[in-house]
């Protein structure tokens, strides 16, 4: 069941467009990752879905239903974790919590030991660490067993502990039939969260899918080395059978399944004309490599 | 609209003005001192009479000003600021239970006000009329409509620190011109002009009329009635729940 649905999403500030013809969805269960360099689109994105910002075309969905429109009834559904935080320097987690466990009519239970910090109840936000006041605010969100949660940089500026706890969190609103869309430009941390991920790249979704899919199609196999500067690239590109290029002075890459024949080809190529190897490196791009060429073209 | 939820934002916001010491040296902590200390140093221009029936029904206004306008706007300029209000709109708090509440919080902290400052105003020796205490009230919901318009205006347009700034000196200001601690005949005649088209000198104005078992002047009466009804569509359409 889709829980979430962005179609043809479009909004500009003045002449800019920061969200340009954005589509992906959430099922319910489902931990969907967004990921995007700064200013790619995805918070933009996401206060469109939390009901902040009305689109100026195409249409969101959450749960059915519109959040710009139908507010009241999105909001008793959905927990929201800002990435600004929003949390006032004077106030202490218990009276944040005792608010919005009145808001939504809800137990806020064991969800400020759930993230650690029961001791840390009487204490006011301003002296809570960064990570602190990240959990702090992934407890708010949690408040009232939302069906959808939007976390907007949950690990930012989160210790590995701290880190673990929110992703175990995340984890249990999945099982329990949540959907969940979180931002984040943090790929390791995208892959140990999320199932599936859309990666935007100036307010267009550029490749979707999940972090192995992503890998595969977004890079084929292909062969990298290092070697002398100014080989003999379309020599190189007949033998092995696929382009050579040149990617930096003395870095190679051959667009062909890294198999062993074709490995030894190449190593036989370079010992007939005396050139030594170095870092010889076979298979898939890694996420980062792919990120990186998906959000650099054009550029 | 829940009335459990205006509950719950309005005990939230008291809690929190209750730990805030500036909040409190705001609301309670200068009127109390400028009431005690005006009436027994007799240093300021309040008229003819005792400087007691000039100056309670004037501080009762100050203390209005203070809690509708300056205490709302700099709570609620630092809750835009930090992005609070932002984060309460994608709860199921609506904007008018957001409103509904900060309304609610005014209320109790101008009965709580006037819980302090009256008892301390008779034991000064004020000994005001209570035959028009509807006027009274009357006046300070018109006083306290104006004032709150004008805090919401101020939270809803400018930058945290420029709210504080922006808040304290027009207190300030009002404080001195307002016609509140200060009689409009003594200020130069300039002044005094435009100082009667003010909201405060227009409820210090009538709380002085009707405590004093007069009959309220009509001038007041309408320049308080024009800033009720003229200032909250203007704080509604300029307000901005977030800073751009």
């Amino acid at each position: 069941m889709v829980a979430v649905e962005v179609s043809e999403l479009v909004v500009r500030y003045g002449s800019l467009v920061a969200v340009d013809g954005t589509s992906f969805t959430c099922g319910a269960g489902e931990v969907v990752a967004l990921l995007g360099v700064n200013g790619a689109g995805k918070t933009t994105t996401m206060s469109v879905l939390e009901g902040l910002r009305r689109p100026d075309g195409g249409s969101v969905s959450v749960l059915g239903l519109d959040p710009w429109t139908e507010r009241a009834r999105v909001t008793a559904q959905q927990g929201v974790m800002l990435q600004d935080g929003g949390l006032p320097p004077a106030a202490r987690a218990d009276d944040l919590m005792r608010l919005y466990g009145s808001l939504h009519r809800a137990e806020t239970g064991d969800l400020l030991e759930a993230v650690g910090l029961t001791e840390r109840r009487r204490t006011p936000v301003r002296r809570l660490s960064g990570g602190e006041r990240q959990r702090l605010s992934l407890a708010l969100a949690l408040v009232g067993r939302p069906k959808v949660l939007f976390l907007d940089e949950p690990t930012s500026g989160v210790d590995v502990a701290g880190r673990a706890t929110i992703r175990e969190l995340i984890a249990e609103r999945r099982a329990a039939g949540g959907a969940v869309i979180v931002t984040t430009h943090e790929l390791d941390e995208a892959r140990k969260t999320a199932d599936r991920l859309v990666i935007i790249d100036r307010g267009r979704v550029v490749a979707a899918g999940t972090a192995d899919e992503l890998e595969r199609e977004a890079a084929p196999d292909r062969l990298r080395f290092a070697a002398a500067s100014g080989l003999d690239v379309v020599a190189l590109s007949d033998l092995l059978g696929g382009h050579a290029s040149e990617i930096a002075p003395g870095e190679y890459e051959v667009a062909v399944a890294p198999t062993p024949p074709t490995v030894a080809a190449l190593t036989a190529w370079l010992a007939e004309r005396d050139i030594p190897l170095g870092d010889l490196r076979a298979g898939r791009q890694g996420l980062e490599e792919v990120f990186l060429r998906l959000t650099s073209e054009e550029r | 609209m829940s009335l459990r939820r205006v509950l719950a934002m309005a005990r939230y916001d008291l809690g929190a003005a209750a730990r805030n010491g500036e909040q409190l040296l705001l609301v309670l902590g200068i009127p109390v001192l400028l009431l005690a200390f005006l009436a027994n140093v007799d240093v300021l221009p309040t008229g003819d009479g005792e400087p007691i029936d000039f100056l309670a029904p004037g501080i009762i206004a100050l203390a209005v000003l203070s809690t509708a306008m300056t205490n709302l706007a700099i709570s609620t300029g630092f809750d835009r600021e930090y992005g609070f209000l932002v984060r309460l709109g994608v709860t199921p708090l609506s904007r008018v239970e957001l409103l509904a509440a900060k309304v609610l919080v005014v209320l109790v902290e101008l009965v709580v006000q006037l819980a302090v400052l009256l008892p301390l105003s008779l034991a000064l020796g004020w000994d005001p009329s209570w035959d028009a205490l509807l006027v009274v009230v009357a006046a300070v919901a018109l006083g306290a409509i104006a004032f709150g318009a004008v805090g919401f205006l101020l939270a809803g347009t400018l930058r945290g620190l420029v709210v504080l700034a922006a808040a304290n000196a027009l207190y300030v200001v009002l404080l001195l011109i307002g016609g509140m601690v200060i009689d409009l005949d003594e200020l130069p005649d300039a002044i005094a002009e435009v100082a009667q088209l003010l909201p405060t000198a227009a409820l210090a104005g009538v709380l002085r009329d009707a405590f004093a078992d007069r009959a309220t002047d009509g001038r007041d009466w309408l320049v308080l009635v024009l800033w009720s009804i003229a200032a909250p569509p203007v704080a509604a359409r300029l307000f901005r729940w977030a800073p751009r």
